[in-house]
């Protein structure tokens, strides 16, 4: 059995990028197999891309694939925090993950940045002084679509999202935003690929425009179908499936939409060209949202280091909550409950020579907090 | 031959038993909560061997009782935590956070679920059976997906380990060994069944169920019961699992959990009483050490199933005691 | 609600029906000729929709892609079958399912190594893109009414194989007797090849069709694989005919169900828990049918009864 201990560091140590007499030892758990490890890959090379970019050898990373399953996850953190005694955990693409690991894991005294969920519980209610969000509350980028489709003048939305909680979340984001009146709102199959049906709804329901939130495949799926179905009323919808991942599997389908995000390639600040440049030469592929949010998340992380030993909590975490770095989203500080105050941004699907890509044509909301900070004790 | 199972299977509870004492003593507290894993997902897998094992009723839903047990634990602890009582009229009924009495809950519902389950399902046999209660599976695990009240998609966190009188089952070694009691006693209580009137009955019915009837046995009623039994005690692992990951999602509904819970006894050997156990001590370690090396790790696991499947009949167990029981 | 709005849903539903109908073909094929559950079944559709994409970005050419999908699942197949189903037939279902599984696991993960984590791209080709409007005034995807053709005229060339042709009678053959077409003369590991690279020639088709349309990614074929058996076992396992009729029911019953469902609740209840509920009832729908049409027939609609 003692081989088994040592083996099971030996293969955390060789996922390593920097080697030993580490003195803060950081836990990744994100998706790297199955469907969505395109979004844990993206996290984990934005997080490990600022990590060798700063060159330091007293940080250690030790990273696990969940596979996208809550029980692997809550396990993996048991024993990140139990055997390995992680100072700091990150890396969760999923909600319904978030919420099985951190509030156990910030319990335990670890501290847990979330590099892309923001379920609305930990930013209310269950907010944590060891929990910062570095990415989004659930909610903000469909809030910003619902402010933006009042500036577009858009009166009549049809709106659709998967039915799970996130999908809940999203409409009630957008709905908070929007003034007009709602076309139809449909709950959908998580999972679901064809989406004639609903397309026809939209086409009889006689709405102006349609705001959609269907991550992943769903997303691909719906933009083709919708494209071919002959309906031309606007779609906007979030970043998430109009990502660099997913963009190239949509092609020309998803041209000219307009989607909100809190960061693009395009945003004119010297640590994003940086970053973009750095990416691509590293991946040899442009950077995606996640993979901008993991590499934020992992510089937050370094500017706190430079400033307080992780070991001294307070001091970290008043380290922490300054976000003294630089973000490649340009302006970037936290609210009370740890959440991310920031520009979120519309953007447009553009074509760049064979490459689908984003532009940033407005400003959806300008330093946005989040609805549940005022449940926020702490 | 019988003797050399019967030392298998000696060997591996022993085994099962020491290491997280060992554990416990060099303080790697990890080891025993994969241990703890083991003995539950073991525990799901014997309550399955006996529909398959010994009934031969080849179920792709056995996920719903693991469910169904998850679920018992998580929405009478979320209850406890909130002190909301779970029903107001016509009477209260309060949560509760003692693992007995969610474990007796656990045991009845995933039972009555399967008697429903069950009594519709056995009407087919073959594949229509494998397929049936594939679809009640994915029945449930919709239902769990839309069911906001109780997390929906995300599942619902119990935020402190459910109590057990005498213990302290936030210590991993505790609640180690209050699982690991319960698989020993419901690995006795298999043995004995097997052995008993009833699960000869049942074996006969599965190997030839024309005779069965003629001397005037119902298989029906037979497969019923063994079903039941066996989704009450899967639905008792499932209440466990959940108390191990202080957490339920509907992913414990989904049919990969029903595939995992089946291959934890084809590996071992179905039909084998130590089968489930020894399956489900390698699926852990091979998903522990093969995700370790590769990104791309359920390839090799694919592959090792495959081996097994096609060299070695009869599972590890069959393998290691020679392999003349209960595999057609 | 509009009469032209239900004439697209039955269109929609036509559309999901045949598309189940080319995957579950395959599937009952197999099961009905060897006796063999193969749950790798959707590994195949996704192995046909990869190649399309490959090779429509490498040609632009969809038909070729599409000859592309046919060829490559119909090797996969060919493969799987000689490597490792040739040894499952004489096991029971169980040992069947448990190294079908394994190769689920291998395809997807190895797939995934091959070609990324991230999905591949497969467009609808210029003449069959955009609607047409039907008479009635429906507006209908032309590529959709193709699809609805596509695997009309192919269910008819499997119905006439099966019926008219010398592989039909010895398919027919093995599925009422086994021994007995062995002792026949007829090669009988060769037919097995065959049968199976043929149903797999058939996932792989659907796969590129739907992958026009859908998403081209790791475990696509999963989904569709559980509603491919709900048909098949829906239909009677072993019947081309009980396929067909339960492709198109659980087509039909999808689409509509998705759409009433939620209207048919706002009935009796307020109109954002009719949603969600409506939501809820509709994607255990065709689960729901399944059950009862067991209940009522426990061998399908056109199964042998056991």
């Amino acid at each position: 059995m003692k081989s088994i201990s040592t083996l099971a560091l030996a293969t955390a140590v060789s996922s390593l990028a920097l080697t030993a007499a580490a003195d803060t030892k950081i836990g990744m758990i994100t998706t790297l197999s199955g469907g969505g490890a395109g979004l844990g890959v993206d996290v984990r090379d934005g997080f490990m891309l600022a990590l060798e970019q700063a060159g330091r050898d007293d940080v250690e990373v030790v990273i696990e694939d969940d596979q996208r399953k809550p029980e692997s996850a809550v396990q993996i953190a048991d024993r990140m925090i139990q055997s390995e005694k992680v100072d700091i955990m990150t890396g969760i693409i999923w909600s319904n993950l978030a919420m099985a690991v951190v509030p156990a894991a910030t319990a335990q005294g670890v501290f847990y940045l979330s590099p892309n969920a923001g379920p609305s519980a930990l930013a209310g209610a269950r907010c944590h002084p060891n929990y910062f969000n570095v990415a989004w509350q659930n909610d903000n980028l469909h809030e910003a679509a619902g402010a933006y489709a009042n500036d577009a003048a858009l009166k009549n939305s049809y709106i659709l999202a998967p039915n799970y909680p996130a999908g809940k979340d999203a409409l009630t984001g957008y709905k908070r935003m929007y003034s007009g009146e709602l076309a139809g709102e449909t709950y959908t199959k998580l999972g679901q690929t064809d989406y004639a049906a609903e397309i026809a709804q939209i086409r009889a329901s006689g709405a102006d425009s349609v705001y959609f939130f269907l991550p992943g495949g769903m997303g691909i799926s719906f933009l083709k179908q919708y494209a071919d179905s002959g309906v031309d009323l606007p779609v906007v919808g979030p970043a998430f499936s109009f990502d660099q991942g997913i963009l190239q599997a949509v092609g020309g389908a998803a041209l000219g939409i307009k989607n909100t995000s809190q960061w693009n390639k395009d945003l004119d600040n010297t640590a994003n060209t940086a970053f973009v440049a750095a990416f691509q030469q590293k991946y040899e592929r442009l950077p995606s949202l996640y993979a901008s949010q993991g590499y934020d998340t992992a510089n937050l992380i370094l500017s706190a280091l430079d400033k307080a030993d992780v070991s001294d909590a307070d001091a970290f975490r008043d380290a922490l909550r300054e976000a003294d770095f630089a973000s490649v989203r340009g302006d970037f500080a936290f609210g009370q409950n740890q959440h991310p105050v920031q520009n979120i941004y519309v953007r447009e699907v553009i074509q760049e020579g064979d490459v689908f890509t984003n532009k940033i044509i407005a400003t959806g909301l300008e330093n946005h907090a989040d609805a549940y900070a005022a449940d926020c004790k702490m | 031959m019988i003797r050399r199972e019967q030392m298998c299977n000696a060997a591996v509870i022993l085994l099962l038993l020491a290491i997280p004492l060992w554990a416990h003593s060099a303080d790697a507290p990890f080891v025993i909560t994969l241990a703890t894993k083991v003995t539950i997902l073991a525990l799901a897998g014997v309550g399955l061997n006996i529909a398959l094992g010994i009934g031969g009723l080849v179920s792709l839903g056995h996920a719903v009782f693991f469910g169904i047990g998850g679920y018992a634990t998580g929405i009478l602890a979320s209850h406890a935590q909130t002190y909301e009582p779970l029903l107001q009229a016509p009477f209260v009924i309060e949560g509760t956070n003692q693992m007995p009495i969610i474990w007796l809950v656990a045991v009845v519902f995933s039972a009555l679920a399967a008697l429903v389950i069950g009594a519709l399902s056995l009407r087919t046999s073959g594949v229509y059976f494998i397929m049936i209660t594939l679809a009640f599976g994915q029945m449930f695990y919709y239902f769990a997906i839309s069911w906001s009240a109780y997390g929906g998609e995300d599942g619902l966190s119990i935020w402190v380990r459910n109590e057990f009188p005498g213990a302290n089952t936030l210590v991993p070694l505790h609640f180690f060994l209050i699982c690991f009691a319960i698989l020993c006693a419901v690995l006795w209580f298999a043995a004995r069944l097997a052995r008993a009137p009833f699960g000869l009955a049942l074996a006969a019915a599965r190997q030839n169920q024309d005779r069965v009837e003629a001397v005037g046995i119902t298989p029906y009623r037979l497969r019923l019961v063994a079903f039941v039994v066996s989704g009450a005690i899967t639905g008792l692992a499932g209440a466990l699992f959940a108390d191990l990951n202080r957490f339920v999602s509907p992913s414990m509904l989904s049919w990969h959990t029903s595939g995992e819970i089946m291959i934890f006894v084809i590996i071992g050997g179905v039909g084998r009483l130590f089968g489930p156990v020894v399956g489900a001590a390698i699926f852990i370690l091979l998903e522990h050490f093969l995700g370790g090396i590769s990104e791309y790790w359920q390839i090799y696991l694919g592959g090792f199933l495959l081996v097994i499947v096609l060299y070695a009949r009869g599972g590890v167990i069959g393998a290691l005691a020679g392999r003349e029981v209960a595999h057609d | 609600m509009s009469l032209i709005l239900v004439l697209e849903q039955i269109l929609n539903g036509l559309q999901f029906g045949v598309m189940l109908f080319l995957m579950a073909a395959g599937l009952t094929l197999v099961f009905g000729v060897m006796g063999l559950i193969n749950l790798a079944h959707g590994a195949l559709y996704m192995v046909g929709a990869f190649a399309a994409a490959i090779v429509a970005s490498w040609t632009g050419s969809f038909v070729l892609a599409l000859a592309a999908s046919l060829m490559a699942a119909a090797t996969a197949g060919a493969l799987m079958e000689i490597l490792v189903i040739r040894k499952l037939y004489d096991r029971d279902h169980l040992d069947q399912v448990l190294a079908t599984f394994a190769l689920i696991l291998v395809f997807s993960e190895g797939t995934r190594w091959v070609f990324g984590s991230f999905p591949l791209f497969l467009d609808v080709p210029p003449y069959l893109s955009g609607p047409v409007t039907l008479p009635g005034g429906i507006e209908y995807p032309l590529y959709r009414l193709a699809i609805i053709a596509i695997g009309l005229v192919i269910a008819l060339g499997l119905f006439w194989l099966i019926s008219r042709t010398r592989i039909g009678v010895q398919i027919r053959a093995g599925e009422a007797d086994r021994e007995m077409i062995a002792a026949l003369g007829v090669d009988i590991s060769r037919l097995y090849t065959l049968v199976f690279a043929l149903g797999a020639a058939l996932a792989g088709l659907a796969g590129a069709l739907v992958g026009a349309i859908q998403s081209v990614q790791v475990g696509m074929g999963e989904p569709v694989l559980i509603l491919a058996f709900v048909v098949i076992v829906i239909g009677g396992i072993g019947s081309i005919k009980g396929a067909l009729v339960g492709a198109l029911l659980v087509g039909l019953t999808d689409r509509l169900g998705s759409i009433f469902l939620p209207q048919i609740f706002a009935l009796v209840m307020e109109p954002s828990s009719a949603t969600t509920a409506g939501a809820s009832v509709a994607s255990m729908l065709i689960y729901i049918l399944m059950a009862l049409i067991l209940l009522l027939r426990p061998s399908g609609l056109y199964g042998r009864s056991a």
